[in-house]
């Protein structure tokens, strides 16, 4: 099934830290015609029981630094709850036109970290 | 010092949290340069506490778009269960293919796919 496949190609993606969801979100609007803000509302489902798996594995081996973390949530929260009611309120093709561009923006943020990284 | 770091953390939250929320993903993409760059973190550090913050955003996020927005169980179903096996594979190959290479090619795609939903 196809929802089956674009969910293993954003999956590996978001595995290996490539945002994987952002893309899922365009091959299910582009190729499975699904709605945009439903695209989106599964692209964040979809994500949390690999990200607690993720979390509970990087917490072993002590990667995450809590105390940076907090301050970014606190007002991450708010500001998502927000951002959300302001995108499930916005005209789909509207939305769709200015995730585009954010594609665009995340591609290439992806391609320039190559030229960025720091090793350990 | 220790108060600038504080409000770039407040700061990078309020604009990490808007565009996951708006677009649904892309926060943790923008997470890793907050810290590396801004609060110069170590790479492997960056990617795992960005998704220990993406996470409760993302939990708000989904309880917004499930009561203020249509979802398709069925179609959620097939794709979280994609997204699980995908997600267990991709972080075993992480550490065999290259990933400048990778970048790459996720870069352009992630690029021609804007560029079709703008133009």
């Amino acid at each position: 099934m196809l929802y089956v496949v674009f969910g293993v190609v954003g999956g590996i993606l978001g595995g290996m830290g490539m945002g994987g969801g952002t893309l899922l979100i365009p091959l299910l609007t582009i190729f499975a015609g699904v709605n945009q803000q439903m695209a989106q509302g599964i692209n964040l489902i979809s994500f949390l029981p690999m990200a607690i798996v993720a979390i509970i594995i990087h917490n072993k081996n002590k990667l995450i630094d809590f105390k940076t973390a907090f301050p970014i949530i606190f007002t991450g929260i708010i500001s998502t709850v927000g951002a959300s009611f302001l995108a499930t309120g916005t005209n789909e093709l509207l939305l769709k036109l200015l995730f585009g561009f954010f594609l665009i923006y995340l591609g290439a943020v992806l391609f320039l970290s190559i030229f960025f990284e720091k090793k350990n | 010092m220790k108060d600038k770091n504080f409000v770039i953390k407040l700061v990078g939250g309020v604009l990490i949290g808007f565009l996951n929320g708006f677009f649904g993903g892309g926060g943790g993409m923008l997470v890793v340069p907050l810290l590396t760059l801004f609060l110069k973190m170590p790479e492997q550090k960056a990617h795992a506490t960005a998704i220990f913050v993406i996470l409760p955003l993302s939990i708000a996020s989904s309880v917004v778009y499930i009561t203020q927005s249509p979802m398709q169980f069925n179609v959620l179903g097939f794709v979280a269960g994609g997204v699980l096996a995908g997600g267990i594979v991709g972080a075993l190959l992480l550490k065999k293919i290259n990933n400048t290479a990778l970048r790459v090619a996720f870069s352009v795609i992630m690029i021609v796919a804007g560029l079709k939903l703008v133009f």
